[in-house]
């Protein structure tokens, strides 16, 4: 129902005005030249409006065809949404200091990890600071080749914070690419940030749609308590200090999935800033050495979302859905403290991770409640920030470390062929894997940033300050919430290195997929086996067959207590571990036997009857001669032929090590 | 000089809106316009054909650029002022308590009255032209602003 009374049209004293968009009867079309080089790339050029990342392509009321190519509109590229970023980021300010650690509590663990790096990182090969074109020069090489990487090697050197560059082989400069990210979280809350409205995933269009969302004149904006605490919990998390007083400002942009004109969001004073984000990276592709890096949260701010467009291009029109309009969204701003896209990459993991261990945002990519934009620049090491580009339209981890990569290199092709680089916006093809420039340019977006004359300052308190006679339901107390907090992913990895005595690379791995910690903790229990040995047969045996039948853990055909009786088989010696193999794979298929039985019925089970095992060995050994012989002599390597023979003669039902002992003694005999 | 000082007014970027410093420049014409401030300064026409882009607002004559002229001229009344040393005030609402609201599901599900309002519509979707659509520019429009 709409709020407030009645609505008083705005005075009409000033300029008149017009009253709707431009609609495509009253203005004749902007006439386009057609780039045909951009043609041939791709066909259809993804549209969006200039401010948020592409609807994803998982909708399933999607009645109409492929999207259409954006008629111009406004371009908001610097515009003032990444504020102080933006400076950071032009070309003619001063670079930060390399050795400069960011101050806090990520100090410490910026330098340890960056001297940590920086020694790791000259004798390891991995994702680097540092990119050189790996490309051999007149080489024949077709232009903008199909892939987005030359051939050959990606030439490396990890150059953390303060570390040195080493001279580069080809004898070319070398190039720093600088990645920061813009991720926006969409907040898990029953209703929406200012509306009663219900916040769902795939429903009937325009069903969850208030007054106020739909923008109808008189209704007032109501700010959810949920989505505030989702915000001070993330901002805890990720170790920024929360603004006890934070405003909201409105940013005004035209599209027609913002029915308002306008996006309230937190743009002056945020709700939390300064905080730090720690991520590991595997350095190299055993994945058997992590390194930790930071990156710096400059602020985390709630918005509105924006609805829904879905582009009919055969007649030319746009469907807006407003379901999603008016969701709040956390959105979280990282300094540009990254150096290519596995970096990122990991850092959104991390990040969505804790999102979901917090429960603030679900973080499911696929969904649409975790978009992220990159911006991407490269420049000399020692010269200002370069000119950067903003990446949109990326819809998983994977495209984004993709997406980031290419442009990186695009950027340094370019800029080695003397061109120059646009500040502009590109969207993320996944099916070509490169990226293509979104819109004409039309110059810097001005949004008009402004105060919400509706809505006072949010107040937030602690302890302290905490006021004797308010209404619990009207104070949200920090203090409480960070009580409250539950443990953070990097608490729980190294609570089961330290409980379990297994590798710090395991325990990530084991984090990384849903469900499986509490598979491996739970196998433990069951079995006498060692952690140290479970934790190989759960990452190496169990996910690899999840994987290849693209399973999660909570489908494994395998549950916890049939592996931990096979491991406890395995344990007492009544199987080797081929046979458990074996078993292992009988029992991925489901059928409900326990692996006792499958032992039985397979035969599986090592041969316990000392005599008959002593008589198959003299047999084995009656029928060798020469190479009996050969090891009296004393040469010993012919004793695993005997083995193998008795392994074969035993249908692999044989301990090794027993069988080696009694040859052995037989032979000395 | 001047449109560039409203220029960046109207761009507040980061940062707290502040009231432009009062221009050096229009001093000199100050003589006998008594209480109500300096002259009227001129918005070029960059600037405005600029509104029109970002607002989309149409000055569709000289009556309408003398309205924005009065509500510059009523806004400079600021600089009668001498605001250093005072704190912003950016909401006259700052006292008051931002009220939360538990969250419940309380509204929704008024499809078809919002429909009522559009003019077109497809299978419960709003129907909106496939883009945005910008104003042409200045030489290609057929405006007031064109002949000033």
């Amino acid at each position: 129902m709409p709020y407030g009374g009645e609505s008083k049209l705005p005075d009409r004293n000033h300029v008149a005005l017009q009253h709707s968009m431009p609609t495509a009867c009253e203005r004749p079309p902007v006439k386009r030249h057609l780039d045909l080089s951009q043609l041939r790339r791709f066909k259809e050029q993804p549209s969006s409006d200039a401010h948020r990342s592409l609807q994803h392509s998982r909708d399933k009321h999607r009645t109409c065809g492929p999207r259409s190519r954006r008629r111009g509109g406004a371009g908001a590229t610097a515009g003032g949404l990444t504020g102080v970023v933006v400076r950071r980021h032009s070309p003619h300010s001063a670079p930060p200091s390399r050795t400069a650690f960011p101050r806090g509590r990520c100090g410490r663990l910026a330098a340890a990890s960056g001297a940590m790096a920086a020694a790791v990182a000259l004798a390891v090969r991995g994702c680097g600071g540092v990119w050189r074109r790996a490309r051999q020069r007149g080489a024949g090489q077709p232009g903008p080749g199909p892939g987005p990487f030359p051939r050959g090697q990606r030439a490396v050197a990890c150059n953390a914070r303060g570390g040195a560059v080493p001279a580069g082989k080809s004898g070319l400069a070398p190039w720093v690419p600088v990645v920061g990210l813009e991720i926006h979280a969409q907040i898990s809350s029953n209703s929406k940030l200012f509306s009663g409205s219900q916040v769902q995933f795939a429903a009937p269009p325009n069903s969850l749609v208030s007054f106020f969302d739909a923008s109808l004149p008189g209704t007032l904006p109501v700010l959810n308590r949920r989505c505030v605490e989702a915000a001070v919990m993330t901002g805890l998390a990720l170790n920024c200090s929360i603004n006890k007083k934070s405003l909201f400002d409105r940013k005004h942009y035209f599209y027609a999935d913002l029915p308002a004109g306008y996006q309230i969001t937190q743009q002056r004073v945020p709700i939390a800033v300064n905080g730090c984000l720690s991520y590991s990276l595997c350095i190299d592709s055993k994945m058997s050495q992590m390194v930790t890096k930071t990156v710096r949260i400059k602020q985390i701010q709630l918005e509105q979302d924006s609805g829904k467009s879905l582009h009919d291009d055969t007649r030319s029109q746009t469907l807006v859905d407003l379901n999603r309009a008016g969701v709040g969204l956390m959105e979280v701003v990282m300094e540009p403290d990254m150096c290519c896209g596995e970096e990122a990459a990991a850092a959104v993991r991390e990040l969505q991770l804790i999102l979901q261990t917090l429960g603030s945002s679900q973080a499911v990519m696929a969904e649409g409640q975790l978009r992220v934009d990159a911006n991407v620049s490269v420049h000399h090491p020692g010269e200002p920030y370069g000119v950067r580009t903003e990446v949109k339209n990326i819809n998983s981890i994977r495209f984004l470390a993709k997406a980031i990569d290419y442009e990186i290199q695009r950027q340094i092709e370019e800029l080695e062929n003397g061109g120059t680089i646009l500040n502009e916006t590109r969207a993320f093809d996944s099916k070509l894997g490169c990226t293509v420039p979104m819109r004409d340019k039309e110059g810097k977006q001005d949004y008009r940033f402004m105060p919400e004359p509706n809505l006072p300052p949010l107040i937030l308190y602690d302890t302290k300050s905490l006021p004797a006679n308010m209404n619990h339901q009207q104070v949200i107390n920090i203090d409480w919430i960070h009580e409250r907090l539950p443990d953070l992913p990097s608490v729980k990895r190294k609570k089961l290195v330290e409980k379990y005595g297994i590798l710090p690379e395991h325990s990530f791995t084991l984090l990384n997929e849903d469900g499986l910690a509490e598979f491996f903790e739970s196998v433990v229990k069951r079995t006498q086996m060692k952690p140290k040995k479970v934790i190989g047969w759960i990452l190496n045996d169990l996910l690899s067959y999840l994987k290849q039948h693209s399973l999660t853990v909570k489908e494994s055909p395998v549950s916890s207590f049939l592996l931990g009786d096979l491991l406890n088989l395995l344990e007492k010696k009544e199987i080797s571990s081929t046979a458990a193999k074996q078993v292992f794979a009988e029992l991925w298929k489901g059928e409900g036997k326990t692996p006792l039985e499958i032992v039985k019925e397979q035969k599986l089970g090592l041969l316990q009857d000392q005599k008959e095992l002593e008589q198959i060995c003299q047999a084995v050994i009656d029928g060798q001669e020469n190479e009996v012989m050969a090891i009296k002599a004393g040469n010993q390597k012919v004793l695993n032929k005997l083995i193998g023979l008795v392994q074969k003669k035993t249908q692999g039902r044989s301990n090794p090590v027993l069988v080696k002992q009694l040859l052995e003694k037989k032979l000395s005999e | 000089m001047r449109a560039l000082l409203l220029g960046r007014w109207l761009r507040a970027g980061p940062g707290p809106p502040r009231v432009p410093p009062r221009p050096e420049s229009r001093h000199r014409g100050n003589g006998g316009n008594g209480g109500h401030g300096p002259l009227r300064q001129k918005v070029s026409v960059e600037v405005l054909d600029h509104l029109e882009h970002l607002a989309l607002v149409d000055f569709r004559d000289s009556e309408g650029v003398e309205r924005l002229h009065k509500a510059i001229q009523f806004a400079d009344q600021l600089h009668e002022v001498n605001t250093d040393g005072v704190e912003l005030m950016d909401s006259v609402l700052e006292d008051r308590c931002l009220y939360l609201r538990e969250d419940d599901v309380t509204e929704g599900n008024c499809t078809k009255e919002l429909l009522e309002n559009a003019r077109e519509k497809v299978e419960e979707y709003f129907v909106a032209p496939p883009g945005n659509i910008p104003l042409p520019k200045l030489e290609e429009r057929e405006t007031f602003l064109q002949g000033s």
